[in-house]
């Protein structure tokens, strides 16, 4: 008793061909080989001695009828197969679209044309958002009581407060590197005394307020992107709006006046811990007293350096809250688009932050301050 | 393959219980070939935990479980590959992989049932079945957050469908769709089963959807199956829940709107 699907020349009439046999998934394989063999050419198909038939056995049997230059119209099957029939062929009968071989090209362009415009799309959004925030905080301005002062301490608490340990590790951390790294370079020429305004001027102007940012980036632009997309996707900020209260006077402003504040402390922190992180190698492995280091870094060190460095923490700030609270109010709905956009309000933090950060080292360097 | 049950699902003593709460308890259920059968109940009776036991991802705690003729609490991997290949499941959510394009969705279980198929019919039989569910061909290739409810809904289906199942599970199918919509999926598992000639255990809350294209109806209540007959024996039958909710307001509105279609 064969059960696999076969198709032969009826005895009586070569023409007409008689399937038989289970045409169902499970003997996909026969049915395909059926189908590579059909020939160009036949009369007529007779499918009544088919005793199974299921879709794919429909659609295999479809493509062996219009192989032989008949339809699927012209196979007759028994009663039971016959609205199954009728179905696959509507939709498989129908002229098949080509699909078109370009090995990735056309995918690759597209993919890029895709970043350029998301990019763009950002860019707008980001600028927009800028100016939708400013002109929220200037009304807040002329109206203060409107001004949400318990969220902004607590958010204070949270950017900046608790990010103080961590701030200082990292600065000292990377102050002893530098240190380290420009003593053994300097020692070549017996100039190790200037480790002092290396380590000095670096931390001064660029590296505190720059670790700090990138520091906050990760830990607050995600946080703040992480908090209002969850509130996004639970329809909150629909809430807070049919409610008529003003999602960013009460959810932006408090984050970005904390950040504002916090950043540029966070910023002098970083520098005490980073210049002390010098003293210590310095005093360790080069052998100077910290009177000498720190008479030496106020001799020769001026003042403009710090506020160089301080001036750029409120843009900073600026960027990391911004962009933070933007992604959060992109999140749509799922879960994963809350997590999707985490990662894009980091990726854009700090690659923003060291972007401002080149562009005002050149700033500064031209305007000789 | 000859000499097939006349009963794709058989169930017989039942227990189901979640510590001291029993849900079910001496549960008999038959589910004919080729019928669809409506699973109603009132909320917690425990219709998807009922669905869930049957196809194998909630042992009970005791009593036996046939699907085609198969003892569905087996452990061997052939009786459970057997079920698994012969049954298709729509979840409440449509339960999508997000990750997966539409397309991919579908053929996932060809790939894993099926290696030997070549990528190019695995292709075309998903696309079929893409079509077979009422979705235009350009979903295929759109993720699932691209479509709206009803849409993935219909891709859910198309998924279950993969495998020419025997079987269909349909949990809630027309749940959250508007009237419209209900009314054309409706429409289609009706158009699905019987060009396919499938077995649907549906569980539904919708009056309309019994009305529409169940030929059983079985009513879960007092832990157990209560009546499994056609609508129009179980309309009568006297327990208070069924006759609150086929002689409620919204019972008389489906049945009205039934007796008028005909």
């Amino acid at each position: 008793m064969s059960q696999k699907p076969s198709i032969e020349p009826s005895e009586r009439n070569p023409g007409i061909l008689r399937a038989r046999g289970e045409w169902t998934l499970q003997h996909a394989a026969e049915m395909l080989a059926l189908v590579e063999s059909a020939p160009t050419r036949a009369e007529d198909i007779d499918g009544r001695d088919i005793t199974r038939l299921d879709s794919a056995g429909a659609m295999m049997l479809s493509r062996y009828a219009v192989k032989t230059g008949l339809g699927l119209s012209t196979v007759e099957v028994r009663p039971e197969f016959q609205t199954l029939t009728a179905t696959v062929r509507d939709l498989c009968e129908a002229p098949p679209r080509r699909r078109r071989k370009d090995y990735g090209v056309r995918e690759m362009l597209a993919r890029m044309g895709f970043a350029v415009d998301d990019i763009t799309r950002e860019v707008l959004a980001l600028i927009g958002f800028l100016g939708l925030t400013l002109k929220t905080g200037l009304g807040v301005l002329l109206r203060p009581a409107r001004f949400r002062l318990t969220p902004t301490v607590h958010h204070m608490e949270q950017v900046g407060l608790d990010a103080v340990p961590l701030v200082l590790l990292l600065s000292f951390m990377v102050g002893a590197v530098i240190a380290f790294l420009g003593a053994s370079v300097l020692r070549d020429f017996g100039a190790e005394i200037f480790v002092v305004e290396l380590v000095g001027i670096a931390f001064l102007r660029e590296f505190a307020v720059l670790l700090t940012a990138i520091l906050l980036a990760g830990r607050t632009a995600s946080a703040f992107t992480a908090q209002i997309g969850a509130m996004q996707s639970g329809e909150e900020i629909d809430a807070i709006r049919t409610l008529g209260l003003d999602p960013i006077e009460l959810l932006v402003l408090p984050r970005l006046v904390a950040l504002l504040v916090m950043l540029p402390l966070l910023t002098f922190l970083a520098m005490i811990a980073g210049i002390a992180g010098g003293l210590a190698v310095s005093v360790a492995s080069l052998g100077f007293t910290p009177e000498m280091f720190l008479t030496r870094l106020h001799e020769t060190i001026g003042i403009r350096h710090f506020w160089v460095g301080l001036s750029k923490a409120p843009i900073f700030a600026t960027v990391i809250a911004l962009i933070g609270c933007l992604e959060g109010f992109q999140v749509q709905g799922t879960a994963q688009s809350v997590g999707e956009r985490t990662t894009s309000s980091v990726v854009q933090t700090i690659s923003l932050v060291i972007l401002i950060d080149a562009f005002a080292a050149m700033f500064f360097m031209e305007m000789d301050w | 393959m000859s000499g097939e049950p006349e009963l794709a699902i058989r169930v017989r003593g039942l227990r189901n219980s979640f510590g001291s709460q029993v849900v079910h308890d001496q549960l008999d259920l038959d589910v004919r070939r080729g019928e669809i059968l409506g699973v109603v109940g009132g909320s917690g009776t425990g219709k998807s935990v009922l669905m869930r036991a049957i196809l194998g991802l909630r042992p009970p705690q005791a009593g036996s479980i046939e699907v085609l003729g198969v003892d569905a609490l087996s452990w061997r991997a052939r009786e459970s590959r057997l079920i698994e290949r012969n049954t298709g499941v729509l979840f409440q959510g449509g339960a999508l992989f997000s990750s997966l394009t539409v397309a991919e969705n579908v053929a996932v279980p060809l790939k894993e049932h099926y290696p030997e198929l070549p990528a190019d019919m695995i292709q075309d039989l998903a696309m079929l079945k893409i079509r077979m569910a009422g979705l235009p061909e350009d979903a295929g290739a759109k993720l699932p957050s691209q479509l709206s409810g009803g849409m993935r809904k219909r891709a859910g289906i198309a998924r279950a469908l993969a495998l020419d199942p025997a079987l269909l599970f349909l949990d809630e199918p027309t749940a959250g769709l508007d009237p419209v919509g209900a009314a054309a999926f409706d429409e289609l598992i009706r158009t699905l089963q019987r060009a396919l000639g499938l077995t649907v255990f549906l569980i539904t809350h919708d009056l309309d959807t019994l009305y529409a294209i169940c030929d059983r109806v079985a009513v879960l209540a007092d832990r157990r199956v209560l009546i499994n007959a056609p609508l129009a024996e179980v309309e009568r039958f006297d327990h208070p829940w069924v006759q609150e909710y086929f002689h409620g307001p919204r019972g008389r509105a489906a049945q009205a709107a039934k007796a008028q279609e005909a």
